[in-house]
């Protein structure tokens, strides 16, 4: 693979750019591999490449109904941070945080992170609690976050407007090294060091079955044919529960679509992303200069990734309501992306009730952000069979157990 | 250059001079000009700088597929960035500045970019600015993000107000061109409710334009003759200004009508958002025409043929004295005809087609147009203005065979139908090779509730590209949406309209066919975001194969026109460089809305003061004349505290605790949810709901219950109170009244659904005031009509009566610790009753209350409040509240939940006090840490404080929290985990009893 | 935005008016059940890309439960009726079946 740099440019440049490889190889299936993963979307992806980097597995096939990075890993609002406040989500938060902070350096590809600081606005005295208490697990955890006050806010948010009347900003907490990066880079970047450690990529692929012998995984019928395999992955994040189905079980989880859009862009007015989880709002702005905001999920099962009305026009209210000046901005274009929800809204990473078939789903509204440690974790699990400690709290028997994950608690919500 | 004419123009009036600036340059125009083409008339066609390499950018489009003429409009509360000139009606006064340069529209650094412009093809950026790694946020991504983004940012809040409205149909016509009227006179001569949305302020679309002849009258005519028939319907409803946004699910429809736009500050709305729910929707909406890919497309001057068309006949507007037209249909020799017609010169028409033949060209020949048949544009010449074109074969390379002067080039590449609106649900498209387009799959269309088709397509959007075609096709697509409504359409003719025939359209891709590199990196497919044919090629060279990777990996169709222009050239490049057919290509998916929507639009009138419902308590006025600092609960504002002059919120709360538990506080307590539970099975059903048993509680008492979930988990508490054999009056706290409400109404409708019980939230009904306090007794007492003496009415016992001549039921019940009555009053007596109160109690030294005092003085006494002491992990066992679950019941709901392994572990976090050894604060949410890190180094925790106050009556910190094996700790000294400004601490704290003050509760019984 | 006519008072209820309830006909299960039997009422779900029996409540209307089977594919209403009902009626499971011959039926 020839490395991307500014000479590499410079170079090609003199040519008309006509040096330039494929960025990953469109390969026909072998008839076997050590490990199968179904969904080329970031955590399928980065679940192969950690497979091949951190444990030299690279007979690894990653297969796509459609497009790599088709689904929602290309129809997020791109933020990320790790200020959660229970221990195994801060834990894979702050991992994938770490990771994305070096991840352009690793795949040789500009996956734009940019830890341009990130604020949770605390509305009520209530959500001011919930906050402290946050700072104060983060700290023993290793997230570096801090409670700031207003005026703090305001020198960090000048179009903010921290005196509204129903809601007056009364501090934030505030994760320095939070930020956004590029999500189609993101996809793209570890598809194509996947693809330089030998692993097929096979889009346009349907999986239409999951066979096995004996209680373990055999391989995969898709529309391409039979593909075997030793261990399979089933990372399809909304589509869980079909693939689930045909390997024989069923998740506690739910698709629901999630609503976001984008302004048309405008010089930089705010660099830092802003939540206002009372008000249910975020906001940030891209390189672009688009205003990129999220609005809620609709309160049914759903697998339209079409845009709804009511919930942007709430997150539109409360976002004027927050930044008066965005209200001449106008709306580019709306879309929802198919989030899939479990039953206390964090993760299933998990082994399954079929022998060496792993699931990876359920992220919910807060799948962007994970993306490196999920993959970091997802490779550990699948190659040693058993969680590490990344994974260990997310099995999926936990529902059972009654031993929830709930993040709901903090009074924020799970973006 | 561009001009105005001396005569013509059908939509401006002359008479009616209108005054604008543009950069700060006084410009004149006339009453019917859009700003673009007022900018054209006083030769103002640089208008701006393109995104990524800054290039001068001139107006391309006559209407809402403008992706350059973008302007910053108006002034402070007024400003608005990024309006398309093209479809901003002119206005005395207005105001336009240019965007995206610096120092200035026709000398801008920025362009820097362009002179390195092969250095940066698309995608650039991914494959740089990798190192060193703090480069990327503090270097590169700044100067970025400073030359992205076109206008600026607005900085004032929006001077302007927007509305709502609703409005039903069966049919939704969107377009108000021919095909679009014509259907909508189908459907309202059959009597269905139509309304008929048009984005312009003018109805009629092309045909007059382009001087159709319908029924034999002029189009013109025509148009007018129906759109004065539809508005005598009184089941029609005609709309202009107003653009059809998006479709949504079951046939929802959001149209954006720009009410003020071209009148601002004359007091009305500036825009209505229509919230339309329609039986089926026709989209007539026409098509938008293509550009050609030749280099050098994007020099200003450079137009599209149609819209140059546009501005000649309906402003009077020549983009240029000498015209080229460029071609590979018939459509564009209309422009070459309209403009020798009005006196300009073409000096050639260019079509790349080999053999031209047909009615128009051979009009044009016989208006003595030169005719370059079988050739393309090899260059245009020029920088800031097209000064000329040089001529190459089509089927070439690129030789230049000749060179023609011209100021301006008119260009069409075919038509695009306007398939948005039939594609945001759903609906399918099919490529139509004759005219190369996509148009709408009638097949395939987008589903309603009831399964069948939602959006029915017509005229040139459906792929009727003539006016007779379209008329005939809006006729047949209007019966067929009536027929599905159930409406029976009425018989009618179809207008006619006099055809002129057109010879076929060839698709042209590239310009010329045979074009080098050099040639397509001066090819360009996306004006705005500067996408270029080798930018395209480039990416199916690096495998981003499907037309959403090239999109986003090349921009393509992501600029403020979301691809209007650009989408269908970019992907038959893609299909081109992959070698595959475009259908198998694909296309990208269309999102809401069709152009965009003021964002003050979508949010409509709640703002400010009305952003949310406000609910007040009939005490509110009270409290704010009493300079209450009140806080949200829910939809509620709780006073927090009442301020004294020169008093801090902190004095505040303190001086109310103290005066609360010496002499008698006030508290407002009407918020407190109130539900009444009656039936023959409310008490069985009340079991299954409280944890504790309800159905035993005597008529005439009072007792405290505690709500779970299905998990287990606590979710709310209260007193309930029986009021006789049946019912009961269940109190919730005053965020869970309506959620706990919906709750029994689920089980009851859904689980329990033959038990006879029914429920009625009365919190409204009621308001409630809290006397509370040593004195609390006498208040009453002053106010006389009812024993209020322990024996009379002992704790945990109700009574009703009157107070000062008030009907109120009086509960003895304490969340304080004090002697305290809360007393029911109907709402309409709520604050009649309070200053009642007041007034009664003002020598007892009566002061009001807010919230944080009562937090604290339930914290003293250990008491637990909903969401500071449970989260939704916490089950009544980790608050040993062991004593209110009931041991004998079977099942109540949260039973079974808390049976489960990780709830019924003996290692839970419980409920203890803390004390700071320092007798400090302890912070508010600290965690108490545990020797070792975890498997992912994290600190051990073992406990964490759940409420933390300072404590006026004991002078000190106090805290509750939940500790591992808490209650079988008392008196061990533990380690918190602090953070202040950044900065890690410790601080040591006693495991102590949460009953901080009057342990036996000798206060509260008296 | 969906619409779903309420059965019990005939209104064609925007969405707006509704309050979700997700999966319909589940079988509670209290003290007594085995782990696995609460999980599967708590949390195992069949979120189907297809034909998906659900709750909805007319919140802000006449305040009643109902049931209706929906795509969630394509999102047609099939038809709703009334909450107090142990299984799907038999003519709307019909018509589902006329609809869908590929369905597999509601369990």
């Amino acid at each position: 693979m020839k490395r991307y740099s500014v000479f590499a440019i410079a170079r090609e440049a003199m040519r008309h750019h006509s040096g330039w490889e494929r960025a990953w190889r469109s390969p026909e299936p072998k008839k076997h591999y050590d490990a199968i993963i179904i969904g080329a979307g970031g955590h399928g992806l980065a679940s192969a490449y950690y497979l091949g980097k951190n444990f030299g597995i690279t007979n690894v096939a990653v297969i796509e109904k459609g497009w790599l990075g088709g689904g929602n890993t290309g129809r997020n609002t791109t933020i990320i941070r790790s200020n959660y406040l229970q221990d195994p989500s801060a834990a894979i938060y702050e991992k994938a945080r770490s990771l994305y902070e070096t991840l352009s350096q690793d795949l040789n590809y500009n996956v734009m992170f940019s830890p341009r600081g990130l604020l949770m606005l605390a509305q009520t005295h209530h959500e001011v609690r919930g906050y402290l208490r946050t700072v104060h697990a983060n700290a023993l955890q290793g997230v570096e976050t801090e409670w700031i006050e207003p005026a703090r806010v305001k020198e960090l948010v000048p179009i903010i407007n921290i005196d509204g009347p129903r809601y007056p900003v009364l501090g934030a907490l505030y994760q320095a090294r939070g930020g956004t990066a590029r999500h189609d880079a993101v996809a793209w970047g570890y598809a194509r060091a996947c693809s330089d450690m030998g692993m097929d990529i096979i889009q346009q692929c349907e999986v239409k079955g999951v066979r096995s012998e004996n209680g373990n995984v055999t391989g995969i019928d898709t529309t391409k044919g039979f593909i075997g395999c030793k261990k399979l992955g089933i990372v399809v994040a909304g589509h869980s529960g079909q693939v689930a189905d045909m390997a024989g079980f069923r998740l506690p989880v739910e698709a629901v679509a999630l609503q976001a859009l984008v302004s048309e862009p405008i010089k930089p007015c705010m660099d830092v992303v802003v939540m206002a989880n009372t008000v249910h709002g975020y906001m940030s702005q891209s390189d672009k200069g688009e205003m990129v905001i999220g609005g809620g999920t609709d309160g049914f099962n759903n697998f339209t990734q079409r845009g709804s009305f009511h919930h942007i026009e709430e997150t539109l209210r409360a976002l004027i309501e927050t930044f008066p000046m965005i209200s001449r901005l106008k709306m580019l274009r709306q879309w929802g992306g198919i989030v899939d929800m479990t039953g206390d809204r964090s993760p299933i990473i998990s082994k399954t009730p079929l022998g060496n078939c792993f699931m990876n789903c359920g992220w919910g509204t807060g799948g962007f952000k994970a993306i490196p440690g999920s993959g970091w974790a997802m490779a550990e699990l699948m190659a040693k069979g058993e969680p590490g400690p990344l994974a260990a709290d997310f099995s999926m028997w936990r529902f059972k157990e009654g031993q929830f994950i709930d993040e709901s608690v903090a009074a924020g919500v799970a973006h | 250059m561009s001009t105005r004419l001396a005569k013509g123009g059908r939509l401006i009036d002359r008479s009616a001079s209108q005054e604008f600036t543009f950069n700060g340059k006084r410009l004149k125009g006339y009453k019917g000009d859009t700003l673009a083409a007022a900018l054209l008339a006083n030769d103002q066609m640089l208008v701006g700088r393109s995104f990524k390499y800054h290039r001068p950018r001139g107006i391309v489009a006559a209407g809402p597929e403008e992706p350059n003429a973008l302007v910053n409009l108006g002034r402070g509360g007024r400003f608005e960035p990024n309006q398309r000139t093209t479809t901003t009606e002119l206005f005395d006064g207005l105001e336009a500045t240019s965007q995206n340069h610096w120092p200035s529209l026709e000398y801008d650094v920025g362009v820097v970019n362009n002179y390195v412009a092969r250095f940066l093809p698309a995608g650039f950026y991914y494959k740089t600015f990798i190192h060193p790694r703090p480069f990327w946020k503090h270097v590169f991504e700044p100067v970025i993000r400073q030359s992205a983004g076109l206008g600026k940012a607005p900085k004032d809040r929006d001077a302007d107000r927007y509305e709502q409205a609703y409005a039903f149909c069966d049919l939704l016509v969107v377009g108000g061109g021919v095909a679009g009227l014509h259907a909508a006179l189908v459907a309202g001569r059959s009597g269905a409710r139509v309304i008929v949305l048009e984005q312009t302020a003018i109805w009629g679309g092309r045909a007059p334009v382009d001087a159709e002849v319908i029924d034999g009258k002029p189009a013109g005519d025509w148009v007018e003759a129906a759109v004065a028939e539809l508005a005598a319907m009184p089941n029609v409803t005609l709309k202009i200004r107003t653009m059809g946004a998006g479709v949504y699910d079951h046939g929802y429809v959001l149209a954006d009508e720009k009410v003020a736009d071209h009148t601002p500050g004359d007091g009305r709305p500036k825009h209505r958002l229509w919230r339309i729910r329609a039986g089926k929707i026709l989209t007539a909406t026409g098509a938008i025409e293509r550009p050609l890919s030749f280099a050098g497309n994007d020099i200003p001057g450079v137009m599209l043929a149609a819209s140059v068309r546009d501005y000649v006949v309906n402003y009077a507007v020549s983009p240029g004295d000498r015209t080229v037209v460029v071609t590979n249909n018939d459509d564009a020799y209309r422009t070459a005809i309209a403009l020798v017609e009005a006196g300009l010169s073409v000096p050639a028409i260019i079509d790349a087609r080999a053999n031209v033949t047909g009615e128009l060209p051979a009009k044009a020949r016989a208006l003595g147009i030169r005719i370059e048949a079988g050739r393309g544009v090899a260059k245009v010449l020029g920088g800031k203005r097209v000064t000329g074109v040089s001529i190459c074969l089509q089927a070439g390379e690129g030789a230049v065979v000749d060179e023609i002067a011209c100021d301006a080039i008119a260009m069409s590449g075919g038509w695009s139908p306007v398939v948005h609106l039939y594609s945001h649900c759903g609906g399918k498209l099919v490529w139509d090779t004759v005219s190369a387009h996509f148009r709408p799959d009638a097949a395939k269309p987008p589903i309603n509730h009831d399964g069948g088709a939602m959006v029915y397509a017509a005229g040139i959007a459906n792929g009727a590209m003539t006016t007779a075609a379209a008329l005939a096709d809006a006729d047949t697509q209007a019966r067929a949406a009536l027929q599905a409504l159930g409406i029976a359409a009425k018989s009618g003719n179809v207008p006619q309209a006099d055809i002129v025939t057109e010879a076929a359209m060839e698709a042209v891709w590239i310009m010329p066919q045979g074009a080098g590199p050099a040639l397509k990196a001066k090819m360009w497919l996306d004006y705005q975001n500067d996408v270029k044919v080798s930018d395209v090629q480039l990416a199916a060279r690096e495998g981003y194969e499907s037309v959403e990777h090239t999109k986003r990996y090349t921009t393509l169709g992501m600029a403020t026109d979301q691809g209007k222009l650009s989408n269908i050239n970019g992907l038959a490049v893609l299909a081109q460089a992959l070698n595959e057919d475009i259908p198998q290509v694909g296309t990208t998916t269309f999102r809401p809305p069709y152009t965009p929507v003021t964002l003050g639009a979508l949010a409509g009138e709640a703002r400010g003061d009305i952003f949310q419902p406000l609910r007040r308590t009939p005490i509110h006025g009270w409290h704010e004349q009493h300079a209450a600092y009140f806080e949200p609960v829910g939809l509620w504002r709780r006073p927090y505290t009442f301020p004294r002059s020169g008093e801090t919120h902190a004095q505040a709360v303190h001086r109310e605790v103290l005066n609360t538990r010496t002499n008698v506080g006030m508290l407002d307590a009407s918020t407190l949810g109130k539900i009444i539970v009656k039936g023959p099975d409310a008490g069985r059903f009340l079991d299954m709901l409280y944890t504790g048993v309800m159905s035993t509680l005597p008529v005439g008492k009072c007792r405290y219950g505690l709500m779970c979930n299905e998990q287990g988990f606590l979710s709310d508490d209260g007193v309930v109170a029986r009021i006789d054999e049946d019912t009961w009056l269940c109190h919730t706290t005053s965020g869970g009244a309506d959620r706990i409400h919906a709750w029994m109404e689920d089980w009851l409708q859904c689980e329990w659904w033959d038990w006879k019980v029914y429920t009625a939230n009365v919190t409204e009904q009621y308001a409630q005031v809290a006397i509370v306090g040593p004195k609390a007794r006498q208040l009453l007492e002053k106010l006389g009509g009812m024993d209020v003496s322990r024996e009379a009415l002992p704790f945990m016992q109700w009574a009703d009566g009157t107070l000062g001549g008030f009907p109120v039921r009086v509960y003895r019940i304490s969340f304080s610790g004090e002697l305290s009555y809360e007393i029911a009053v109907p709402a309409s007596h709520g604050l009649a009753f309070w200053e009642a109160c007041q007034k009664a109690g003002a020598d007892l030294g009566v002061m009001p209350y807010g919230t944080e005092a009562l937090h604290i003085m339930r914290a003293e006494k250990g008491f637990i409040m909903i969401g500071d002491e449970t989260d939704g992990t916490v089950i009544p066992q980790d608050l040993n509240l062991d004593w209110a679950i009931s041991k004998k019941k079977e099942d109540f709901l949260g039973k079974r939940g808390q049976q489960r392994n990780h709830l019924a572990s003996p290692d839970r976090w419980k409920l203890v006090g803390f004390e700071a050894l320092d007798g400090s604060v302890i912070p508010d949410g600290a965690y108490v840490v545990d020797a070792g890190l975890n498997a992912n180094g994290q600190r051990n925790v073992q406990g964490r404080i759940t409420s933390t106050y300072f404590s006026p009556t004991l002078k000190k910190g106090i805290a509750m929290g939940l500790l591992k094996h808490g209650p079988k700790r008392m008196g061990e000294v533990v380690e918190f985990g602090t953070v202040k400004n950044g900065v890690k601490g410790t601080l040591k704290a006693r495991v102590v009893d949460p009953v901080f003050y009057d342990k036996d509760g000798e206060k509260q019984n008296v | 935005m969906l619409i779903l006519e309420c059965p019990y008072c005939g209104v064609k209820a925007e969405e707006t008016e509704l309050s979700p309830g997700y999966e319909a006909h589940l079988k509670r299960f209290g003290p007594g059940s085995t782990d696995e039997e609460f999980e599967s009422y708590m949390f195992a779900r069949k979120n189907p890309k297809g034909v998906h029996f659900e709750r909805w409540r007319h919140a802000y209307g006449c305040g009643k439960w109902f049931l209706a089977a929906r795509c969630t594919a394509t999102l047609e209403v099939f038809g709703t009726y009334p909450a107090q009902s142990s299984e799907p009626p038999a003519d709307l499971v019909a018509k589902i079946k006329a609809k869908r011959p590929d369905w597999k039926g509601y369990k």
